[in-house]
């Protein structure tokens, strides 16, 4: 039987604050537990909630890059439930009158094609604590550092048809976040993460199958390996006669199996009412028009600047547009290189990328910076230096630092491109090789190659390739 | 009779004038508890020691010119208020046992004042309660007769106060805390326009309703209390950011020209005739001071109870659920399981009232019935406060009764909860609505104090003060106090 896939994705995105998001206890990752956990966290009787005004800058930023509409006045609501990580016995949320509606993002899937997919929503709300069921003995554990970190939910609407598009919206959102610089992106320590929401129908029904809900999926790998998985999981339950029930399950990534945590029948009444502890936000339209204004470029809009302006493939330009600090990073190469941007992204993304991934680095920790890269590549493009000598020099500035031009001339690697210098060289190759001559006379044109190399190899590979070549032709064809 | 003065403000110039110290005011008072409150049961916890240090810092500043206007009194704070390092337990076996590691803004504030704690008083649990009986800690008997009950759920500030075991105390008020208690007690009680005294640190029964405030023995008092106890606060999201002002600048003006309104509404069947005729000759003391009364609509006014006992109890339902016996308060024993843990914490840590709003608040929010209850309750509170808005318009202040009767007996209406309700008939609209009111001592029915409202617009304290300052001049229900605080100690 034929069978569509009908995806919704709620991403939870914590905000890139140094404190809480009504508290002013630090938002840091990793610290000893419960020593990040004010008063307002933990939950104390007569303590109240004050909003971190940051948030609110953040979410417009992010309704803004995605052509939402920003409400004039949202409302945080009580999400009211009992669990012991969840200090007030409810979470503030918002629900009625969330603070960003609509909005829409491309996504690029693998050949390359596109699509257009629609956010519901996206809304301010607070992380829980965490529960830690495996170290004590009979036990839980409640660390509530997490407790009220800042989350910005976005709602997709059921728009994906496949894991690998669920994972292309999730990879765009990603890119999004940290674009904006609203999100670290660290998917490992729960920065960005999402629940996803699987239905099936027969290819050409109208109505929506009975979804399921996977919970906390922080890998793009997990998304779409707990997708699949859940695909066919519902395939088989139906066909074989069964029924799709409404339910929350877990993705267990070692078993590689989704599993039920709870039923419909089990789910929650939240009984969401406005908080009366908080008013509600505020946003006047001077304020959106200048968060506007203040918006960064994005990342579609770099990626097709790249190709526009300094013709670049469309691979290279998706490259070094995925991340900000990269294009940066490129932007100021080019500017250093005197403008040579394709040979700017070779070297980006080759020698750079290849040396930063061996020692485990990102762009901004590289100790080739850009400025001294673009010099480089400058002195490649005004012949002070080959290609393949460039490649040396910039194991130099790698290890000790250096600027390109102290590594050359300290090492002496200038090129030779004085004729006279280069045709005394020619000349001695040619006359301690008089056999292979007889041979590129007789018709042996690769043996060319041969006199090439040996030239370079006398000059230590300084020598002007190019003149190398002149010369040499000039000799052999007389 | 003791000879030392009964009022705050009487105490303040007597200590400023060096008559008597800080230390030895405090001393009186503390001694006053011992030998009464046994009897009365209006303090929870009583900080002798901590007291007396305050009265001795207090003195030194009263020594070298460094004191403030209420440096040294000796006030009684509601045990709602987070005190550090003292325990709050809101009268209930739920925090029995805590103390918190803050202290409320308003404890700060009486603090940076230099007044001196004696000690926390009694209250109805979570403040829910309308005679002072649902308290953890015992029912609080009305010093004007034992065996009737103060009032609630500031009924332990309000004996005290009444009883002269503390010139002043704190309260609040999210139903009529302070005012019925006050009327009950033959005292003066003011409840603020709702943002003007921070709730940080003031243990929430229903957030958008709360709001603390003085309760003394004069207009005048409360004035002096209230320039302490309010100011905005960036701690509390809903205190209103206004500049400060002198609370007692318009004490002394006289009234004539005020308008007064008169719900027709308040003088209903539920009014005892005793408390209506006491209201009538105070407000005609008020008209020979060249005021002039009009009858006014508050058309919705009905609907105020219902409305009020549904957001309430909404708002209590999700502020109660922190109370979960995991990170502090009353822990069951031996839980089998979380589940268990919850349910047996919650059984035991919380009386039947408090489950009761609990039960009603949780069923008013649950889907399928919000938009009946928590919505409907939200639209009539709206209505009300367009009442008010409307009525306002051609008039300064609202007259009514506080109370529809006098105290009551202790157990009268304990097992009857709607009667016990419409006790606060005449005060929970005023919450809905935000608005200022003010309870004041008019009189007596069968020996038992009767209190008069007055309600103001928003941010309109100073004139409701006025008007019952000017009322006090010419009258004295405000100085008679309960026969048995006569008895020397």
């Amino acid at each position: 039987m034929d069978w569509e896939t009908v995806i919704g994705l709620e991403i939870h995105t914590q905000l890139a604050t140094a404190s809480k998001i009504f508290s002013s206890a630090s938002t840091a990752y990793g610290a000893e537990p419960n020593t990040q956990a004010s008063a307002v966290d933990l939950g104390l009787p007569g303590v109240l909630p004050v909003l971190n005004e940051k948030v609110v800058e953040m979410a417009v930023l992010f309704g803004l890059a995605i052509g939402a509409n920003i409400a004039n006045s949202s409302v945080f609501a009580r999400k009211n439930y009992f669990y012991p990580d969840l200090p007030k016995g409810y979470q503030i949320s918002q629900y009625e009158d969330p603070i960003v509606a609509g909005g829409r993002i491309e996504i690029r899937l693998p050949d390359a094609s596109t699509k257009v997919i629609d956010v519901t929503r996206a809304h301010l709300e607070e992380d829980a604590g965490k529960s830690i069921h495996d170290r004590f003995d009979r036990f839980t554990g409640i660390d509530l550092n997490r407790a009220g970190t800042p989350l910005l939910e976005i709602v997709s609407e059921p728009q994906m048809q496949s894991a690998a598009e669920a994972v292309a919206y999730m990879r765009a959102m990603h890119r999004l976040v940290r674009y904006l610089g609203i999100c670290d992106g660290n998917m490992q320590e729960g920065s960005f993460r999402c629940d996803a929401n699987v239905s099936i129908r027969r290819r050409g029904d109208s109505t929506l199958g009975t979804r399921t809900e996977i919970k906390n999926l922080n890998s793009f790998r997990f998304v779409e390996r707990a997708i699949e998985f859940e695909i066919d999981r519902q395939i088989d339950v139906i066909e074989n006669g069964g029924q799709v029930n409404q339910v929350t399950m877990l993705y267990d990534a070692e078993k590689h199996e989704t599993r039920t945590m709870r039923s419909k029948e089990d789910a929650h009444d939240y009984r969401y009412f406005p908080d009366p502890d908080l008013l509600p936000i505020m946003i006047t339209d001077d304020y959106i028009q200048s968060a506007t204004a203040s918006l960064p470029e994005l990342p579609d809009q770099k990626r097709q600047r790249f190709v526009d302006e300094y013709g670049l493939s469309s691979p290279d330009a998706e490259i070094l547009s995925e991340d900000r600090s990269v294009a940066d990073y490129f932007e100021q190469t080019v500017m250093a290189s005197k403008d040579n941007p394709r040979l700017c992204a070779n070297w980006i993304t080759g020698e750079l990328f290849a040396a930063l991934k061996a020692s485990g680095l990102q762009i901004a920790a590289s100790p080739v910076e850009s400025t001294a890269l673009g010099k480089l590549i400058f002195r490649i493009e005004d012949n002070t230096i080959s290609g393949k000598i460039a490649k040396q020099v910039f194991e130099s500035m790698w290890v000790a630092g250096k600027q390109p031009d102290e590594v050359i001339s300290d090492q002496g690697l200038q090129q030779v491109t004085d004729d006279a210098a280069i045709a005394d060289l020619v000349d001695q190759v040619l006359n301690e090789n008089a056999d292979q001559i007889e041979q590129y006379r007789a018709g042996k044109g690769k043996v060319f190659g041969f006199f090439v190399g040996q030239v370079m190899k006398l000059s230590k590979g300084k020598a002007n390739p190019k003149q190398v070549n002149d010369l040499l032709k000039a000799r052999l064809d007389r | 009779m003791s000879s030392y003065p009964e009022t705050v403000a009487g105490i303040a110039t007597a200590l400023a004038k060096g008559e008597f110290s800080s230390v030895e005011i405090t001393r009186y008072f503390l001694d006053q508890i011992a030998a009464k409150d046994p009897r009365l049961n209006s303090y929870i916890t009583v900080c002798e020691e901590y007291a007396l240090a305050q009265a001795t810092a207090a003195d030194s500043l009263l020594a070298t010119g460094r004191a403030g206007p209420l440096t040294g009194v000796p006030y009684a704070h509601k045990d709602i208020f987070c005190t550090k390092g003292i325990k709050t337990s809101c009268g209930s076996r739920m925090l029995d046992n805590f103390v918190a590691p803050y202290s409320a803004t308003v404890s700060d504030r009486l603090d940076a004042a230099s007044m001196v704690l004696l000690g926390k008083t009694n209250m109805d649990e979570f403040a829910m309660g309308s005679s002072n009986e649902t308290s953890y800690f015992g029912p609080v008997t009305n010093p004007w007769r034992e065996g009737t009950v103060p009032g609630g759920s500031s009924g332990g500030s309000a004996a005290a106060v009444a009883a002269r075991l503390a010139p002043c105390a704190t309260g609040t008020d999210t139903g009529g805390s302070i005012r019925q208690p006050a009327s009950l007690c033959g005292i003066c009680g003011l409840k603020p326009t709702y943002g003007r005294v921070s709730r940080f640190g003031m243990v929430a029964f229903a957030s958008s309703l709360d709001q603390g405030g003085p309760m003394a023995t004069t207009a005048q008092d409360l004035a002096l209390i209230l320039n302490v106890m309010a100011g905005f606060d960036e701690r509390d999201s809903t205190s209103i950011e206004r500049p400060d002002e002198d609370y007692a600048r318009a004490l002394e003006t006289p009234i004539s020209g005020l308008k007064i309104g008169i719900p027709k509404q308040f003088f209903n069947s539920e009014l005892d005739a005793d408390v209506s005729a006491q209201i009538d000759i105070a407000r005609a003391e008020l008209e020979t001071m060249s005021a002039t009364c009009i009858e006014i609509d508050l058309t919705n006014m009905d609907l105020s109870i219902p409305a009020y006992y549904v957001i309430s109890s909404a708002e209590c339902s999700s502020n109660l659920s922190r109370y979960d016996g995991v990170r502090f308060g009353h822990r069951c024993e031996d839980p089998s399981d979380l589940e268990d843990l919850y349910c047996r914490s919650r059984r035991e840590g919380f009386g039947p009232e408090t489950q009761r709003r609990i039960l009603v608040g949780t069923y008013a929010l649950s889907s399928g019935y919000y938009d009946a209850y928590y919505q409907k309750a939200q639209q009539i509170r709206r209505l009300i406060r367009e009442d008010f808005q409307h009525a306002f318009a051609d008039i300064d202040v609202i007259l009514g009764p506080t109370s529809p009767s006098t105290a009551f007996n202790i157990g009268q209406k304990l097992n009857d909860p709607v009667a016990m309700y419409l006790s606060d008939i005449y005060t929970t609209a005023v919450n809905l609505a935000g608005l200022p009111a003010v309870s004041i001592p008019v009189g007596f029915s069968d020996n038992l104090p009767v209190g008069m409202q007055l309600i103001g617009n928003y941010f309109e304290e100073a004139k409701l003060l006025q008007v019952a300052h000017q009322y006090q001049n010419v009258t004295d229900w405000h100085r008679r106090s309960p026969p048995t605080t006569h008895s020397v100690t």
